[in-house]
């Protein structure tokens, strides 16, 4: 028992940790902080269809990679069907095919979408050929007028497709332009026809069909827009004001004429396009860079490690600041909680369930737990068999709520399942019997102490400096070590104690 | 805040973390905890002192003798039934006497045998016991306590806990049963804590929660001014539980029996910091004055000595 044995030890690992990662940051240039730019994307389609009898063909457009997004992962869900894909054009399609089936059928595909830095100088690519309109006689002549006018009218290319789709979004169009359009148009319609005359133009243009990616969302609509070929590019214009602009935050999903899906031999169809934004991928450009370094300290990391284990570390690798803040809060602070470590492992399921939710969910499970351990306290069960029922009741309400928020539509109600169980069921024993020997009181306040604690935990270690910290320089962990060693030998007053002996100190 | 601390620190006022880093941590060596820890070790080691302490009528170890208990208090009418490893005074049951086949407890409930052995269950179990280890149950001789408190408690037996260190004796109170505490003489569970004069043995005001009272919450009797009977042998017994343990840092519990004296509770290797404010002074000046005069080979009487000279209260009635 020696200070300066400690002393030295901390010097030493602080000096080791900072080392390493000042080289790593300083001469080999890992990333300090997590690149903002990197956005992952998880696009799922849905698509829903009741077979009668008859063989069944789905197509179902798919993305291609394009330069600023990224194709990284696809997954198809087609219990039984066959599937093959295959480019057509400027697309890519993907075809299910079934001899025969019956009844209620959905077929998932799901892109996993990287947001990648677009060039900003690309080289001119060659003019592809304008391609033939599609369109019927009838139709070709009044939009061959229509063309010729506005033509007339324009300077240029660009501000030909500008003045043809502002036409086109003009509350009432007029004469031809109202016959090709029919009564209220779609979106996509729209992109087509526009795409239709500006190629009677003889100007290469196409419809490009996106999904927006903006979160969370489900039911998500796709959104259209032209892309018209002009000095060497595909140019982007929007339909709303006929500018030159991209859509912001949109994949190009497909282009050319045609729907997303197109079903054969079934009735009953639907589609359904949900988002997500992956969070716990979001260091892969970082990492990508790392490994373009080819240093031993990307090799010898826990970067070279394959993609899973990476997700699992970039967790795991929080957990210790965590457990210093929880033994700040405990010693310094003394705040109670039940159980030592039982607030980082609620932290680490509220990572998944996020904070309020974590929180209500922890809530109901607890005081519905309670109520049946109250009950079964008339019983007077022993220790062990009593544990054991409420790890089952606890497991029955997680259920229970699981069902019931899908049920109501609370996806978020879902995530109780990832809820330490054990912990849970612990954590309802000792309320129960600190609320019988010591009151209510103190139940609660130990109780609204662990949700504080690990609501605090969880902040720290959700930020995304600190992950991406950790994940990229896990020498940093000796640091926290040399830290939490210093705490344990902290002998100063805990902050609760300062109240509690005040009237020790007011004496002079 | 920091200028509170500092006034704290000024005052001696030892913190919890203090406690454990410099005193628990660095004195008590871990391999004597059991000696504390299993208050049924405790009585041993002591009886081979000669110190007196409640008769142990039976121990229960495993479920199956958990049907014998009322063949051990067969012919008793009051006797009390203990967790070995207990803390904080949880799982203790006091029984004064029976009535019809039942058991009266000290706070006027009723206990019949299935409930007692489904309480003794609960203690096997390890419900009470620190880190919810299996524990033994001790069945032993209920305290008839002195009146000397009697003014001053409710229910429940008042106990005297005197803090020892290098076999000092460097601060006591004594803890007064409430209504709220339901005759236990637990702070923690809403017993007063008197704080006593090391060199006189007079009981100074007490301390009920975290704040400071002069009269006990029910029966509204001050409780300073009591002198506590045969103190100087308390403290000699106080002073040989080092000895005992070879813990430097622990608690004594000590009873005041009506026709045994002075009986030997139990010991504690991490007493509570509450006595601080029972006695309005702080443990840290004391431990470190007890630093500078401990060398080996003090005897017991020097060693008393030395408390009631250096620890008188600057409080006393």
């Amino acid at each position: 028992m020696n200070r300066r044995h400690l002393y030295i030890l901390c010097t030493l690992l602080v000096l080791v940790g900072g080392a390493v990662f000042m080289i790593k940051a300083q001469v080999l240039g890992f990333p300090m902080a997590p690149d903002a730019r990197t956005e992952i994307w998880r696009v799922d389609v849905r698509v829903k269809f009741k077979g009668d009898g008859r063989p069944v063909k789905v197509t179902l457009q798919v993305p291609r990679s394009s330069d600023e997004y990224a194709l990284i992962d696809q997954t198809f869900v087609s219990p039984g069907y066959g599937l093959a894909t295959a480019p057509s054009g400027d697309n890519r399609h993907a075809t299910f095919t079934i001899r025969k089936e019956t009844g209620e059928q959905t077929i998932y595909y799901r892109a996993v979408v990287q947001k990648t830095q677009k060039s900003n100088d690309p080289a001119p690519l060659p003019r592809p050929a304008p391609g033939k309109p599609r369109l019927s006689e009838n139709e070709l002549s009044a939009a061959r007028a229509v063309v010729a006018g506005l033509w007339e009218q324009s300077a240029d290319e660009a501000s030909f497709v500008t003045l043809l789709l502002s036409r086109m979004r003009a509350p009432r169009a007029q004469g031809e332009l109202a016959a090709l359009l029919g009564h209220d148009p779609s979106q996509r319609k729209m992109a087509e026809l526009a795409a239709d005359l500006v190629r009677l133009a003889r100007v290469p243009a196409r419809a490009v069909h996106g999904v927006p990616l903006e979160g969370l969302r489900r039911n998500v609509g796709a959104v259209h827009w032209l892309e018209v070929f002009i000095d060497g590019q595909w140019r982007p214009f929007n339909l709303k004001d006929g500018h030159q602009a991209e859509p912001a935050d949109t994949m190009p999903w497909w282009r050319g004429k045609g729907p997303l899906v197109r079903i054969e031999g079934a009735a009953g169809q639907g589609f359904e396009i949900a988002t997500s934004q992956a969070y716990e991928m979001a260091l892969t450009t970082a990492l990508l860079r790392g490994k373009e370094l080819g240093s031993g300290f990307v090799e010898f990391s826990v970067m070279g490690l394959p993609i899973q284990m990476r997700a699992v570390y970039q967790v795991l690798l929080t957990i210790p600041i965590g457990i210093m803040v929880l033994v700040v809060l405990r010693n310094v602070i003394g705040m109670s909680t039940f159980g030592t470590f039982m607030p980082v492992l609620m932290a680490m399921a509220f990572r998944e369930t996020e904070l309020l939710w974590g929180v209500v969910l922890f809530t109901l499970v607890c005081g519905i737990g309670l109520m049946v351990r109250f009950y079964l306290e008339q019983l007077k069960l022993l220790l062990v068999p009593r544990l054991a029922a409420v790890v089952i009741v606890v497991i029955a309400i997680m259920a229970l709520l699981s069902v019931l928020s899908n049920k109501l539509g609370f996806d978020r109600g879902l995530s109780v399942a990832l809820f330490p169980i054990v912990i849970l069921a612990m954590t309802i024993e000792r309320m129960s019997i600190v609320w019988e020997e010591r009151g209510a009181k103190e139940s609660f306040r130990q109780a609204v102490g662990s949700i504080g604690v690990a609501a605090i935990c969880y902040a720290v270690m959700n930020v995304a400096l600190v992950q991406h910290l950790f994940f990229v320089f896990p020498e940093l962990l000796l640091i926290v070590l040399a830290a939490t060693l210093l705490l344990g030998r902290y002998s100063g007053y805990r902050l609760v104690e300062l109240p509690r002996f005040k009237v020790l100190a007011g004496e002079r | 805040m920091f200028r509170l601390a500092r006034r704290l620190r000024d005052a001696g006022v030892l913190g919890i973390n203090r406690r454990n880093a410099d005193y628990i941590l660095v004195h008590n060596d871990r391999r004597f905890y059991p000696l504390v820890d299993d208050k049924a070790l405790t009585k041993t080691i002591a009886q081979e002192k000669g110190i007196a302490v409640p008769e142990l009528y039976g121990t229960v170890t495993i479920q199956a003798e958990v049907a014998g208990i009322p063949g051990i208090v067969a012919g008793r009418d009051d006797f009390v039934v203990k967790p070995a490893q207990g803390s904080q005074g949880q799982g203790v049951v006091v029984v004064t006497g029976r009535s019809r086949g039942l058991y009266k407890l000290a706070d006027g409930k009723l206990m019949d045998d299935g409930e007692l052995a489904f309480h003794t269950s609960n203690i096997l179990s390890g419900i009470f016991s620190l880190g919810g280890q299996p524990d033994k149950a001790l069945i032993e001789y209920r305290v008839k306590f002195d009146p000397v408190f009697e003014a001053i408690s409710y229910q429940g037996v008042p106990d005297v806990r005197i803090i020892v260190y290098f076999g000092i004796p460097v601060m006591a109170m004594v803890r007064l049963p409430t209504r709220l505490s339901k005759g236990k003489a637990n702070l923690h569970q809403g017993c007063i804590g008197a704080g006593i004069d090391i060199a006189t043995g007079r009981t100074l005001t007490a301390v009920w929660r975290n704040d400071v009272v002069s009269e006990h919450p029910d029966t509204g009797n001050p409780v300073s001014g009591v002198e506590i009977p045969g103190w100087q042998t308390l403290l000699e017994i106080a002073a040989q539980s080092h000895e005992l343990t070879g813990l430097a840092y622990q608690g004594i519990d000590l009873v005041l029996d009506k026709d045994l004296g002075p009986l030997i509770l139990e010991l504690n290797a991490r007493p509570g910091l509450n006595i601080q404010i029972a006695n309005r002074a702080g443990l840290a000046g004391r431990l470190e004055a007890v630093d500078g005069f401990r060398r080996d080979g003090l005897s017991i009487g020097e060693r008393v000595a030395f408390a009631r000279e250096n620890f008188a209260s600057a409080f006393s009635a």
